[in-house]
C-alpha cells in the first residue's frame, strides 16, 4: 500500500521533469555554450564604411583587405542593455564589420565587473573588455590574464593620437594593456546663464576672478555663491575627492600627482596641502558655500544645487561637477526624458572650465574613460582594437550624442550635441588629463579615509587640516 | 545503496528482486532530479516560453523538485533502508532524515566559519605574522572607534529596550484595550531595520535653518524657536540618535515576552504580597521582576546579540562616517569595499568571539527555563 503510494508520485515527478526537460534539452544543444549571434556577418562586397584606405594599423589594414573575412570577435561592456549607449556602441562597431566581414558580437553585461570576473576566472573570457577602472586592469595584467598590446601596437601613434595621460593610463609596469575609447569631465562649474546675465556676473576664467565673482555674490546680497554638498549614500566624500584633485592639478605639475596617487610622496605632501588650503578657500569662507558645512556633509549630491532653481532667484551660483547633472537640477528630477526637463542645459544652465590657478601647469583637466583591454590574441581581436583606436571608430556615437573621444584626430565640429561640443574642445585643449586619483588609490584610501577625512573635514568646518590629512597618510596600507 | 544490496544477498529470490527494484528506483528519482536541476541551472532552458512563461515554468519546476523531490528521495532512501536488517534499519534510519540538515548546516555554516577563522591568519599582509590582522585590527584608529561605539550601543539599547519594553508590560497589562495599545508598540518590530533607518532618517533630516524643514523632529524644533540639530552630522549626537532606533525597534521584542511572562505569574502570588502590605512598586520590583528574571535575560541577550551584529541602520544613515563606525560595518567595508579579505575575516572574528558570552548565558538561561518547567 506505502510503496503504492509513492510510485504515484514519483511517475507524476518523472512525468513533470520529462516536459520541462524537454525543452531544457533542446536549448542545450542548440544554444549551450556556443555564443548566440547577435549580428549576422554581411557579404563585405564593397568595404563601404568608414575605415578604408590605408590606417597606421597592420592587422587593421590586413582586416579591411578582407584577410580575417568570416572570422568573429567577442567584445563585452558595461553599458547597460538596451540602454543608449549599447546601442550607439554597436552602432559604432558597425563600419569596421562593414568593412572587414569580421563578425563582431557585442554584448552589454548587467553585473558587468562581477561577470567579467567570473568568465576569466572560469578561463572563458571575452576577446575583448571594456574597462573603467585602471587598478582593474593592473589587477588582470598583475593575474597574467591580459595580452600585452606594447609588442603589437602601434604605441607611437596611439600616443599621436590620443591626449596626453591616456596612454600612460592604460600602462602598466610600462607595458599598454588598454586602449582608451571614451572619456568623461569632472572639470567643470555649472551656473545658471539667465541669473548672470540679469546681475553682469562673468564666468571667470581665473581663480581670482571666482574669488572676485564669489565675493561679488555675496556683497550683492544674493545668497552664496556656492552650492557644494557631498552626501552619497555609501559613498559620502567623493565630490570633495574630486575638488581637491582638480585644484591638485592645477596648483602642482603633473608628475607631483602621479606620485601622490602612487604614494611616492605623502598624502599629505607639502603640495598637496596647499591645495587643501585653496579648496578651503571655497569650501569654508563663511557665506561662500550655501547652508555652510552642514549643508555640505548633509545634503545628497543630487540635491547640491537645488536652491539654484529656487522659485525666488538663484540662492546658489556655482556647482562644480560632471555632465551627468542635469538630470537631478530642480524639476529635472520629474522627468525621464531630457526633452521634458524645465532646466535645460545650454540654455538655462551652462558651464564654463574650472579655471586654471598656476599659469605654468596649463589648462589640466580631470576625469575618467572607458578602456578596452584584449585577453585572447587573435589577427582579427588586434584588428578590433586597433579600430577602436581611431578616430573612425567613434563616429556613430559622437552623432548620437553622450560621447567625447580621447582621440585629437576627431574632428572638434563633429560634435553637435550639448554638451560634447564644449566638453570636447576642453579635451582637446587639455595639457594633462589627470585620472581620478582617489580610483587610483588602494580602496582602503581612495574609497576609505580619503572619502572619511573629507567629510570629518567639512564637519570641522576646515579646521584640522593637517591632522586629518596626516591621519589618511597613516592610514596608507603598508607594502 | 551497493552496501545494502551485498547485506541482502543470501535471502531469498523474491525479496532480492525487491532490492533490485527499490534501487533501480532510487537511482531513477535520483536521476531525474539531478536532471532537474541541471535544466534549473540553464539560463537558457524555458527561454523559448517567453519571459514571463518560462520564469513561471522555472519557478514551477524549482518547486516541484524541492518539495515533491526532496519527499520522493526520503521515500525512497528509506524503502532502501527497510531491506537492512531490523536492528540496522534502526540505526542508519534517523540518520537518513537529519543528514541533510547536518549536510546543509556543515555546508553553509560550519565550514565557512572554520575557513574564515583560518583565513584571519593566513590572508595576511606580506612580511606580516599570522597575527598581524588582529593587531592591525586593535591598532588601527577607524576599528577602535568601531569597538568604542559596538561598547556603547551594547551598553545602552539592549538595557533601555528591557527597561521600556517591561515598564510598557507591566502597565499595558491593565489598560482596557490593552491589545491596541501594545500593537503600537509591537509594529516596529515588523519593520525591517534598512526600512526603519529611511524612516528615522526623515525624522532626523536637517534643512537649511529657516527654510522648510523635511524632517519631523527639527520641524517641531523650528517650530519653537529653536535651532535645527543635525542629529546624523555631529558628534557624537550621531552615534546616540541610532542607538535611538534600535530601542524603538527592539521594544515591542521585549514587550511582547515580558507581557507573557507577566501574565505567567501566579495572581495568588502578587495577592498575597499585596495582603501582606506590599505597596505596588514593592509588588513590582520584588515579586515580579524576580518571577520573570528568566524573561529578562532571555530578552536581554537576544537583543545584545543583535545589538552587537548592527549593520543596516549605521550603514544607511552614516555609511560609518564621523566616529559612527561599528564593528559589523567595518567587516563590510574591509570585505566589499577594500577587499581585504584578512581584515574582514579577523574582524568576523572578533565579531564571533564577542557574541559566544551572550549566546551562552543565553542558552543556559534557556535550559534552566525548561528544566524549571
Amino acid at each position: 500500500m506505502k510503496k503504492h503510494r509513492w510510485s504515484i508520485a514519483l511517475v507524476a515527478l518523472a512525468l513533470l521533469l520529462a516536459a520541462c526537460g524537454d525543452t531544457g534539452g533542446e536549448t542545450t544543444t542548440t544554444g549551450g555554450d556556443e555564443e548566440p549571434t547577435t549580428t549576422a556577418g554581411e557579404e563585405p562586397t564593397t568595404t563601404a564604411g568608414a575605415p578604408a584606405g590605408e590606417t597606421p594599423y597592420t592587422e587593421l589594414n590586413a582586416a579591411i583587405a578582407g584577410d580575417y573575412e568570416g572570422t568573429s570577435v567577442e567584445i563585452v561592456a558595461q553599458w547597460a542593455p538596451d540602454g543608449a549607449e549599447a546601442t550607439s556602441f554597436d552602432l559604432a562597431l558597425q563600419p569596421f564589420r562593414d568593412a572587414t566581414g569580421i563578425e563582431v558580437n557585442f554584448e552589454p553585461t548587467v553585473e558587468y565587473e562581477t561577470a567579467l570576473q567570473v568568465r576569466v576566472d572560469g578561463g572563458n573570457a571575452p576577446d575583448l573588455a571594456q574597462i573603467a577602472q585602471p587598478g582593474k586592469m593592473q589587477q588582470y595584467a598583475d593575474a597574467g590574464s591580459l595580452i600585452n598590446l606594447s609588442e603589437w601596437f602601434n604605441v607611437d601613434q596611439l600616443t599621436q593620437d590620443q591626449v596626453a595621460g591616456f596612454v600612460e593610463l592604460g600602462s602598466h609596469n610600462g607595458d599598454l594593456y588598454g586602449v582608451y575609447y571614451k572619456t568623461d569631465v569632472k572639470s567643470i562649474v555649472w551656473y545658471p546663464i539667465q541669473g548672470f546675465a540679469d546681475n553682469g556676473y562673468e564666468p571667470p576664467t581665473t581663480w581670482e576672478e571666482m574669488i572676485a565673482l564669489s565675493d561679488q555674490i555675496v556683497a550683492d546680497g544674493n545668497g552664496n555663491p556656492w552650492c557644494i554638498s557631498i552626501e552619497s549614500e555609501a559613498a559620502d566624500g567623493w565630490v570633495a575627492t574630486d575638488w581637491m584633485e582638480d585644484i591638485l592639478l592645477r596648483t602642482a605639475p603633473p608628475e607631483i600627482y602621479t606620485q601622490w596617487y602612487n604614494h611616492e610622496i605623502p598624502f599629505n605632501d607639502p603640495e598637496v596641502l596647499e591645495a587643501a588650503e585653496y579648496m578651503s578657500q571655497i569650501w569654508f569662507t563663511p557665506d561662500y558655500a550655501y547652508g555652510g558645512n552642514t549643508y555640505i556633509n548633509a545634503t545628497f549630491i543630487g540635491n547640491t544645487q537645488d536652491p539654484m532653481f529656487d522659485p525666488a532667484g538663484p540662492q546658489c551660483w556655482m556647482q562644480k561637477q560632471a555632465a551627468w547633472i542635469p538630470g537631478f537640477w530642480g524639476e529635472n528630477k520629474d522627468f525621464t526624458d531630457p526633452a521634458d526637463w524645465p532646466n535645460k542645459p545650454g540654455e538655462d544652465v551652462g558651464f564654463f572650465y574650472f579655471p586654471t590657478i598656476e599659469e605654468e601647469f596649463g589648462q589640466p583637466v580631470l576625469g575618467g574613460g572607458d578602456m578596452f583591454v584584449m585577453f585572447n590574441d587573435r589577427p582579427e581581436v588586434r584588428a578590433l582594437l586597433e579600430y577602436l583606436a581611431t578616430a573612425e571608430s567613434s563616429a556613430a556615437w559622437i552623432e548620437r550624442g553622450g560621447f567625447v573621444s580621447p582621440n585629437v584626430n576627431v574632428p572638434l565640429d563633429s560634435y553637435t550635441t550639448y554638451p560634447e561640443t564644449e566638453l570636447s574642445t576642453m579635451v582637446a585643449n587639455a595639457t594633462t588629463f589627470g585620472f581620478d586619483a582617489s580610483d587610483l588609490m588602494p580602496a582602503d584610501v581612495g574609497a576609505g579615509t580619503f572619502w572619511s577625512g573629507m567629510v570629518e573635514w567639512v564637519a570641522a568646518n576646515g579646521e584640522g587640516t593637517e591632522e586629518i590629512f596626516q591621519s589618511i597618510e597613516d592610514s596608507w596600507p603598508a607594502g | 545503496m551497493s552496501e545494502a544490496v551485498e547485506l541482502q544477498a543470501p535471502v531469498q529470490n523474491g525479496r532480492r528482486w525487491g532490492v533490485l527494484r527499490d534501487v533501480v528506483i532510487s537511482v531513477g528519482v535520483i536521476g531525474l532530479i539531478w536532471l532537474g536541476l541541471r535544466v534549473l541551472r540553464d539560463p537558457e532552458a524555458f527561454s523559448e516560453w517567453g519571459d514571463l512563461t518560462g520564469k513561471l515554468a522555472q519557478a514551477m519546476l524549482a518547486l516541484v523538485l524541492g518539495i515533491a523531490g526532496i519527499w520522493a528521495l526520503f521515500i525512497v532512501v528509506n524503502s532502501l533502508v527497510e531491506h537492512l536488517p531490523a536492528r540496522a534499519a534502526e540505526l542508519v534510519r534517523p540518520w537518513i532524515f537529519v543528514l541533510p540538515a547536518l549536510a546543509v548546516v556543515a555546508v553553509y555554516l560550519v565550514y565557512p566559519a572554520i575557513r574564515t577563522i583560518i583565513q584571519s591568519f593566513t590572508e595576511v599582509p606580506e612580511g606580516g605574522g599570522i597575527f598581524s590582522n588582529y593587531i592591525e585590527a586593535f591598532t588601527d584608529p577607524a576599528v577602535q572607534i568601531a569597538i568604542r561605539n559596538n561598547v556603547i550601543w551594547l551598553l545602552l539599547a539592549p538595557a533601555a529596550a528591557v527597561v521600556i519594553g517591561l515598564a510598557f508590560a507591566a502597565l499595558a497589562d491593565r489598560v482596557k484595550h490593552e491589545s491596541l495599545a501594545k500593537t503600537f508598540v509591537f509594529v516596529p518590530l515588523a519593520i525591517s531595520m534598512v526600512g526603519a533607518s529611511v524612516i528615522w532618517g526623515y525624522m532626523y533630516a536637517w534643512r537649511v535653518p529657516g527654510t522648510d524643514q523635511v524632517g519631523f523632529i527639527n520641524g517641531v524644533i523650528q517650530f519653537f524657536g529653536g535651532e535645527p540639530i543635525p542629529f546624523l552630522f555631529e558628534i557624537p549626537i550621531n552615534t546616540y540618535a541610532m542607538i535611538v532606533i534600535m530601542i524603538w525597534l527592539q521594544v515591542g521584542f521585549a514587550m511582547v515576552i515580558l507581557s507573557a511572562a507577566i501574565k505567567g505569574v501566579p495572581v495568588e502570588l502578587t495577592e498575597a504580597a499585596r495582603i501582606d502590605g506590599a505597596s505596588e512598586l514593592q509588588n513590582f520590583f520584588k515579586v515580579l521582576v524576580p518571577s520573570i528574571r528568566g524573561s529578562i535575560i532571555t530578552v536581554f541577550t537576544t537583543i545584545a546579540i543583535v545589538v552587537l551584529k548592527v549593520f543596516d541602520i549605521v550603514y544607511t544613515l552614516t555609511g560609518g562616517n564621523l566616529e559612527t563606525e561599528v564593528v559589523a560595518l567595518r567587516m563590510y567595508d574591509a570585505m566589499f569595499r577594500f577587499r581585504n579579505f584578512g581584515q574582514a575575516t579577523a574582524m568576523a572574528v572578533i565579531l564571533f568571539l564577542a557574541v559566544v558570552p551572550i549566546m551562552i548565558v543565553n542558552v543556559r538561561n534557556l535550559r534552566k527555563q525548561g528544566i524549571e518547567a
